[in-house]
């Protein structure tokens, strides 16, 4: 066998058989990492994933994993698999950019929560992914730093914010990726890629490090290609952080075993009447009630569901997520790090913040600061901000009444499948209507995952099944998830992905 | 500075306008470690040693709140009679300034900690005059700039600024009256007297050191005038940072004449904040509040609200000190002293080195009359407060006793004071180095007793005859020649032993 088929047959490997392959012995960990090296070297010219490569550190890391081996240490359960990190978690040995000019080079001096645990997990971090600026956005198209292509078809979108790693992990740059989730960003890149990402519970994962875009909605989560390997990188990255005082001080959920277990038997599944309707394309509602058939025929129960605040999410959502940027951003001003303009030696400070502002912020970022900041103005908060906390409380409170009834609900992940880069630039509001469905579990911060669950007949484009749970019972996404994956691939002979074109 | 303020005479603006007065007072917690990190509080480092990301406002970086800082909240609301929150949230007040890195101040808003309590003060003349407070909330400090080149030390003409960082998240409390009236002419005074006891109090509670001059307490005097005999209030203003007690009362003082000259002659006050001027109890326009800046407050996003639960409250109600003003009658009464004497003990900042002192074993009026006397004057030479003297209450205890025993005489005391400023040792070092025991050796006392008489027959012979008080001239000789070390009364009984006369 060639080291050209050696490499292809690695890196179509799932994480867990990977970590499996070196623990034995069959693999090293520098042999996958080259391998992965090798596939980035081939297509990400193409694909444009990565944002920055960390070819050495990664080698280094790899090389660790092997000497620990070597020396008899116990590896853990994903010792030497890959992983793309996306560019919003700090890390003191790449850049942080998060998709930013003013952060163009940025060098943390310290590593996120969420690096320290990949790290002492001794994933191997390859590099950081693309995305939308500051995570604002559902195309990637957003990024400073151009866009990045859908694997299925390089000319549209791999969603976003977290485009990067939904493209990594689709055009097998890397059999595990990081995402955040503040309106969907990682639910809704899988879903148009044909991979699986999970939203923790809001608290799940330490946000520290994690740069900021809408507090109280950012969630940083696994994207992989199975769910067993994203439940694998949620029990890796989860838990309780004395530095991030939303996390939840409470034992991780057992998602893990849930995965392994895969089950909907005897499950009430909730089925919400307004995800659905206008907008929405044939082909996702198609693929959509054949997975509620699915279900039923794994024997859950379907449990129509009327939520009614759920229209009213995504308006919600355009005012709190910009109201807490507006605040998160103005740390940005050229005075101790980042980008700095205009700084002659003549020019006030407030000027040149200014001047740095208006370089390094993207139009959509912009837009957002201003919005978010017309939105706390006084003689307006009751009516933007206030008026949207409101909603968040029906929509929490709608959810926690629908899960007296169900055990986990289940909606298309996206109205439709990828659209083609640069058609709806100019139109935020068609670009925000990607996140419908996704929206309101970060409002109500519960749990949610998208897996893929075919391709659209319209368009052979994948799409995605979202599947909700209440707060602190992420196990059940992956219970469910498992079942349901395990199903598809029976049906279809095959994992979805085997189906993307080979770049 | 040479701006022209016309200004109407103190009486003459009483006679026709009644101040109203509101005291914002801020107070830098003595917590070890900052209000929302773990960097250290320590005064006087290297500029910028004591930063992390979290008070550098680091991307990603997030907030834990400090408990110690959030208990002396409490011990503050409590000691002020307030009710504390049960339930209360920390607020983003926005705006930018260079020295507050994340460009938002993390304080609190419309949920303060404390709220509703009073102050009782006490006037020079004895009148109790109570103040009512309308919230203590907490809030963390901004780093400090330095702006250099300019003449004033002023952001004006400077041709760059200097940040240290090490201020930066610092826990503050700021302390809010509400507005004071009734107060009269006595206005000033009750100012002065109220940022006084809350200093006292803050001290006592032993929460901050509250050093004035070192910025640990800072007092904005804000005031208004109205026509005597009316109750709406005028416009005000806003005199900040007025950092000495002297200061307080001056600021108020100059505020009621420039009101009162404006409104005299038919113009308005225009709201605004001033500077005060140390120099010449000035204030001069800082910046006009006309439309009154939008902080744009929301509610914090990265911390948990606080919710002390009521059982800490109340033992924490059960560990507050005795409230100082209390505490001074009482002392009072215990060491006989009248209320002016009171005061200026209190003034001099030395009740509790006197207290200390007394329960270190010496006699209160020698514990008061060090303190007040050589001490006091030497905290004035070297522009120190007393308790920050190098020297401590057990020494000046040990003093006193040395002095009861005989051992040494008050001049000598003085000198062993001198030394222990000085910082030769402790009292009994500074004794044995400088060797200043009292001559007890009753040859040695014996042979200069005899040398004084021989070179002084006259003097001896009117004593012979009778004038005993002559004996002073021969002690004063012998006390020389011992260089001071001989105990004058046995000097004096020597003398008339060998003359053979009775004393």
């Amino acid at each position: 066998m060639s080291d050209h088929e050696k490499n292809q047959r690695i890196i179509r490997l799932t994480a867990a058989e990977i970590a499996g392959k070196i623990a034995s012995g069959e693999l090293t960990a520098v042999e996958v990492t080259e391998a992965h090296l090798a596939r980035t070297g081939a297509v990400d010219e193409k694909v444009h994933a990565y944002l920055h490569l960390d070819r050495e550190g990664a080698l280094a890391q790899a090389r660790a994993v092997d000497e620990k081996r070597a020396r008899g240490e116990k590896l853990g359960p994903l010792a030497g698999v890959p992983l793309a990190l996306k560019d919003i978690f700090t890390t003191t040995d790449m850049p942080t950019t998060v998709g930013s000019k003013i952060l163009e080079g940025w060098i943390a001096p310290y590593d996120s929560t969420v690096t320290r645990k990949l790290k002492a997990a001794d994933v191997v971090i390859l590099g950081k992914t693309n995305m939308d600026e500051f995570a604002m956005g559902s195309s990637t198209e957003n990024s400073a730093y151009g866009p990045t292509g859908n694997p299925w078809d390089l000319t549209r979108i791999p969603g976003g914010s977290g485009g990067g790693s939904s493209a990594a992990l689709a055009s097998f740059q890397a059999p595990l990726a990081m995402g955040t989730d503040t309106g969907g960003s990682i639910r809704q890149p899988a879903a148009v890629t044909g991979t699986v990402g999970v939203k923790p519970t809001y608290g799940g994962v330490s946000r520290y490090g994690m740069v900021a875009f809408s507090s109280s909605l950012d969630q940083g989560g696994p994207c992989a290609r199975t769910v067993l390997d994203a439940a694998l990188l949620h029990e890796a990255i989860a838990g309780h952080d004395p530095l991030d005082s939303t996390s939840i001080d409470a034992p991780v959920p057992p998602v893990v075993e849930a995965a392994r277990n895969g089950s909907v038997a005897g499950m009430r599944v909730g089925v919400v009447k307004q995800f659905r309707g206008e907008g929405y394309q044939a082909g996702v509602l198609q693929r959509f009630d054949e997975s509620v058939a699915l279900l039923k025929e794994l024997g859950a129960e379907i449990v129509e569901l009327d939520c009614p605040s759920f229209t009213l999410g995504l308006s919600a959502y355009y005012l709190i997520a910009p109201s807490e940027c507006s605040s998160n951003l103005a740390r940005f001003d050229a005075m101790r790090y980042g980008l700095r303009v205009g700084d002659d030696g003549t020019r006030s400070a407030e000027d040149v913040t200014a001047l740095t502002r208006e370089a390094g912020f993207g139009a959509e970022v912009k837009r957002r600061i201003i919005l978010g900041t017309y939105a706390l103005s006084s003689g307006y908060y009751d009516a933007y901000y206030g008026s949207a906390q409101k909603v968040r409380t029906l929509i929490t409170r709608e959810f926690q009444q629908a899960f007296d009834q169900v055990d986990v609900i289940v909606s298309p992940t996206t109205p439709t499948t990828a659209f083609p880069i640069g058609e709806r630039v100019d139109d935020p509001m068609a670009m925000y209507l990607m996140d419908l469905c996704t929206i309101p579990s970060n409002l109500a911060g519960n749990a949610a995952m998208s897996l893929p669950c075919g391709l659209a007949p319209e368009d052979n484009l994948p799409v995605g099944l979202q599947i909700i749970a209440p707060a602190t019972k992420d196990d059940r996404l992956y219970k469910v998830g498992a079942a349901v994956e395990a199903a598809f691939v029976e049906r279809w002979g095959h994992p979805l992905l085997e189906e993307a074109p080979s770049l | 500075m040479t701006v022209t303020t016309d200004l109407v005479s103190y009486d003459e603006a009483l006679e026709s306008y009644d101040p109203v007065m509101g005291l914002e007072v801020h107070v830098e917690l003595g917590t070890r470690t900052k209000m929302f990190c773990g960097c250290s509080t320590e005064l006087g480092a290297e500029p910028n040693s004591q930063t992390c990301p979290t008070c550098l406002g680091l991307p990603g970086s997030l907030p834990v709140v400090n408990a110690t800082g959030v208990e002396s909240a409490i011990k503050i609301g409590l000691a002020l009679h307030c009710e504390i929150a049960e339930w209360c949230r920390f607020a983003r007040k926005n705006y930018f300034y260079p020295d507050m890195p994340k460009n938002f101040q993390t304080s609190q808003y419309d949920e303060p900690i404390a709220f509703d309590g009073y102050l009782d003060v006490q006037l020079e003349d004895g009148e109790v005059f109570r103040v009512e407070i309308e919230r203590a909330h907490m809030e963390e400090d901004t780093g400090k700039s330095t702006h250099v080149g300019g003449a004033t030390g002023r952001i004006h003409g400077a041709s760059h600024s200097l940040l240290d960082y090490n201020r930066a998240g610092i826990p503050l409390i700021e302390i809010v009256t509400k507005p004071i009236e009734g107060a009269g002419e006595r206005a000033p005074e009750v100012a002065r007297a109220y940022v006084a006891e809350l200093r006292e109090l803050i001290k006592a509670l032993g929460v901050s050191e509250a050093r004035m001059d070192k910025g640990q307490m800072r007092c904005d005097v804000n005031l208004s005038l109205r026509p005597n005999g009316t109750t709406e209030f005028g416009t005000r203003s806003e005199t900040k940072n007025v950092n000495s007690l002297r200061s307080v009362e001056r600021a108020a003082r100059f505020e009621i004449q420039r009101h009162a000259a404006v409104l005299s002659t038919g113009g308005t006050i225009v709201q605004e904040t001033r500077h005060f001027h140390e120099e010449d109890g000035s204030t001069t326009s800082g910046r006009i509040k006309d439309n009154a800046e939008d902080y744009r407050y929301f509610p914090e996003p990265d911390l948990v609200p606080v919710a002390p639960p009521r059982e800490w409250v109340e033992e924490l109600r059960t560990g507050l000190p005795e409230q100082p003003l209390a505490r001074r009658n009482r002392l009072r009464e215990e060491w006989g002293v009248g209320a002016h004497d009171m005061q200026s003990i209190l003034n001099a900042g030395a009740i509790d080195p006197i207290v200390a002192t007394i329960e270190a074993g010496a006699p209160a009026d020698q514990a008061r009359k060090w303190w007040m006397g050589e001490l006091a004057r030497h905290a004035n030479e070297t522009g120190r407060p007393l308790d920050a003297l190098p020297i401590t209450p057990e020494q000046v205890a040990r003093v006193t006793a040395l002095v009861a025993a005989g051992d040494l005489n008050d001049k000598l005391a003085r000198q062993v004071i001198e030394g222990v400023l000085a910082g030769e040792g402790t009292p009994d070092e500074v004794v044995d180095k400088r060797g200043l025991k009292v001559v007890s050796d009753e040859g040695a006392l014996t042979t200069a007793v005899e040398e004084a008489i021989a070179a002084n027959p006259g003097i001896a012979d009117k004593i012979r005859g009778g004038k005993v008080q002559a004996a002073g001239a021969l002690v004063g000789a012998v006390m020389k020649a011992t260089r001071g070390q001989a105990d004058a009364a046995r000097v004096k009984e020597l003398i008339l032993a060998q003359l053979g006369v009775e004393g």
